[in-house]
């Protein structure tokens, strides 16, 4: 098959390829519009997983670094945003009460960099303790950071209130910029308008494609090999003289940054967030999405990301009818979930190294992590 | 001291269990390398099967006495759970023996998640209650009790432990698994069956799972289709906390995490003046983990692992 997108197509077919796509992706919404905004709120879930999983593949991809607790810096990222976009803080603290009366709101030009150094902080911080650790250890380690911090957002609601524990923060505000309120529907003419769930679709679009241009410039950059070089013999690589500490903190708050921003999104496109959403389950999918999509390819990524977190809804609706052709036996929800689980097997026991995996050039070596 | 001494006990009686589980992790890792996730829905499947079967023996032979249908439905509860992961091994992970080792982990994430969902549609997902065969009454010693489950399950953890390193240090079974663990292209050419010695490992794992999620059951009073994933996640930390892929580490590793756990939210409390209650529990088994590996990067009875990973 004639990939168009291929650096090695003709010149005129490659701009009329990516044109295409990029026609596509903006028609989307209103394509999905057409059956209803929950079909909208699919693709924007979607998309704020595709950046969760460009992340995680900068740490799993990349650096070969199993981290099982990824969602920790998706929920770092949308408290975050929860605390300083919503009233809790000032209801809860006489001193913010007194600076900011009406709750601090912050505009998204200073949202997204926030989050990302804060998470980037936190992945630091989680990474610094397991330089030393390999493969499995790692894995482990990673997976009970994830916890402490699912258990501490459950629990920090006494003896002073941070997290609302398990009752979770709501009225967040929504995402503004530019004066423009991304959680009302924006009114073009009298009797068109667009709905509040396209406009974040056109915002989360617009964070995947920066974000996939970071990924592919790391990933070609002095960095991005370094990593792959740590990835395949880490004693080699520190031989070659590469600082493979730095390295590593670096791939750990790398990663971490792009899941605060999508935490951050998470947050102000829910309006509300609880610890439920950052459970270990929740990890091990966006691992699942990197593996099962192609692990270190970012199509691959995308790919894996887009299935997998939108399949369980689009499956909702297939359920429904496969549930009366069994009597009613099978609740939908039980039969999604067995598909998936079907799915997540049979993929990997078909194709091993995922869906969409890296080419083989010689260059990327198997993904042996 | 009365407390301690309590929580001493509840500490034992919890290790005991993960430490069952965790041999299950830590031998088909020594063997093959692989996470296997699904381990702690093997518990579950155990536990449950257990509940039916007693459910059906009630009914049928209600002059049965209790300590009878317990055995008996953890008898089954065992073979059911052996020929389950016999059959995952052979279905799920064995053609994958040569793939990129997270493909493994992923399929194996998804056994967990299909075994879960299956359960559900089997058993129905609200919580069941285990019925009390054993007395109640407990007996005291010094200022604590202890319950004839808790003493049944210290029993039963001894004696696996006792059959299970008679069978790893002493059969040629256990030999051909010891063999195929530290190179098993080379116990092949020994005459080895690597593929037996595998589904052996998962089935020896299963059985005791399948002891120790009966064994929880009872404890606790309640089973679920959920209920193996905690027990499960806490085994995998104890087998990475002794020395993954080490039998006696999975056991100390198990041992001390449930010790830890127990005495840790026993006094959590009183140690930080009520600001932190009980209900952070879960949270010593991970922080302990780290601070251990931190400093002992391979587990604490592990050897140090060569750039294998």
């Amino acid at each position: 098959m004639n990939n168009p997108f291929a650096p090695d197509a003709p010149r005129g077919t490659r701009i009329a390829a990516w044109l295409v796509a990029a026609l596509l992706l903006l028609a989307l919404p209103h394509g999905l519009q057409y059956f209803g905004n929950a079909w909208v709120r699919i693709a924007d879930l979607a998309l704020l997983y595709v950046m969760l999983a460009l992340g995680l593949n900068i740490v799993v991809g990349y650096a070969g670094l199993l981290d099982l607790g990824y969602v920790a810096f998706y929920a770092v990222g949308a408290y975050l945003f929860a605390l300083l976009a919503s009233p809790h803080l000032s209801e809860n603290f006489a001193f913010i009460a007194a600076h900011f009366p009406n709750g601090v709101h912050l505009s998204l030009w200073l949202v997204i960099p926030i989050a990302a150094v804060v998470a980037a902080f936190f992945g630091a911080l989680l990474g610094a303790p397991t330089l030393k650790l390999r493969g499995d250890y790692l894995a482990i380690v990673t997976l009970g950071f994830g916890e402490i911090v699912r258990i501490f957002m459950n629990n920090l609601d006494r003896p002073i209130n941070l997290t609302n524990g398990p009752k979770g923060i709501g009225e967040i505000d929504s995402v503004k910029f530019f004066g423009l309120n991304l959680g009302k529907r924006l009114s073009i003419t009298d009797d068109y308008d667009i709905p509040a769930v396209t406009l974040y679709y056109y915002l989360f679009l617009a964070l995947v494609i920066v974000s996939i241009v970071i990924c592919s410039r790391l990933q070609d950059s002095r960095i991005g090999r370094a990593w792959m070089a740590i990835r395949e013999d880490e004693i080699a690589a520190k031989a070659m003289g590469l600082n493979t500490r730095n390295l590593k903190l670096m791939a750990f708050a790398m990663g971490a940054s792009f899941g605060g921003v999508s935490g951050a999104m998470f947050g102000a496109f829910q309006g509300f967030v609880s610890p439920e959403s950052f459970s270990l389950m929740e990890s091990v999918m966006i691992v699942a999405m990197v593996v099962l999509g192609g692990i270190g390819h970012i199509p691959g990524v995308v790919l894996g990301a887009v299935l997998l977190s939108s399949l369980p809804e689009v499956l909702r609706y297939v359920a429904g009818p496969l549930q009366q052709m069994t009597g009613g036996r099978l609740d939908a929800s039980i039969l999604r979930q067995l598909l998936i689980a079907l799915a997540m097997i049979a993929v990997m026991l078909i194709r091993p190294r995922g869906l969409w995996p890296a080419p083989d050039h010689g260059r990327v070596l198997e993904a042996k992590t | 001291m009365d407390i301690l001494l309590q929580q001493v006990i509840n500490g034992l009686v919890l290790g005991s269990v993960y430490a069952l589980v965790a041999l299950g992790y830590t031998m088909v890792y020594g063997i093959i390398n692989l996470i296997n996730f699904a381990h702690g829905e093997v518990l579950m499947v155990g536990a449950l099967t257990s509940w039916s079967v007693i459910g059906l023996m009630q009914e049928a032979l209600p002059w049965a006495p209790g300590w009878l249908v317990l055995l008996l439905s953890m008898l089954i509860a065992c073979v059911v759970s052996a020929a389950l992961n016999f059959v995952i091994e052979k279905v799920a992970y064995r053609p994958l023996r040569n793939a990129p080792k997270l493909a493994t982990l992923i399929t194996a994430i998804g056994v967990s998640l299909l075994l879960q969902t299956l359960a559900m549609i089997v058993w129905k997902p609200n919580v069941k209650v285990y019925p009390t065969l054993l007395p109640s009454e407990p007996y005291a010693i010094g200022g604590a009790v202890i319950t004839p489950t808790q003493l049944l399950i210290l029993a039963l953890t001894a004696v696996s432990l006792a059959v299970l390193m008679w069978l790893v240090h002493a059969t040629k079974l256990g030999r051909a698994m010891r063999a195929t663990a530290e190179n098993p292209r080379v116990a092949a050419l020994m005459g080895v069956k690597p593929d037996l010695v595998i589904s052996a490992t998962f089935v020896i794992g299963a059985v005791l799972a399948a002891i120790a999620g009966v064994m929880y059951a009872a404890n606790y009073g309640t089973a679920q289709h959920t209920m193996g994933f905690l027990p499960g996640l806490k085994a995998f930390t104890a087998a990475v906390f002794g020395g993954i892929g080490n039998l006696g580490g999975a056991v100390l590793g198990g041992i001390l995490l449930g010790l830890i756990e127990s005495i840790g939210s026993g006094y959590i409390g009183t140690l930080t003046g009520g600001v932190l209650g009980s209900n952070y529990a879960d949270i010593f088994a991970f922080v302990v983990l780290i601070v251990i590996l931190t400093l002992r990067p391979s587990g604490l009875l592990g050897e140090r692992v060569a750039d294998r990973a």
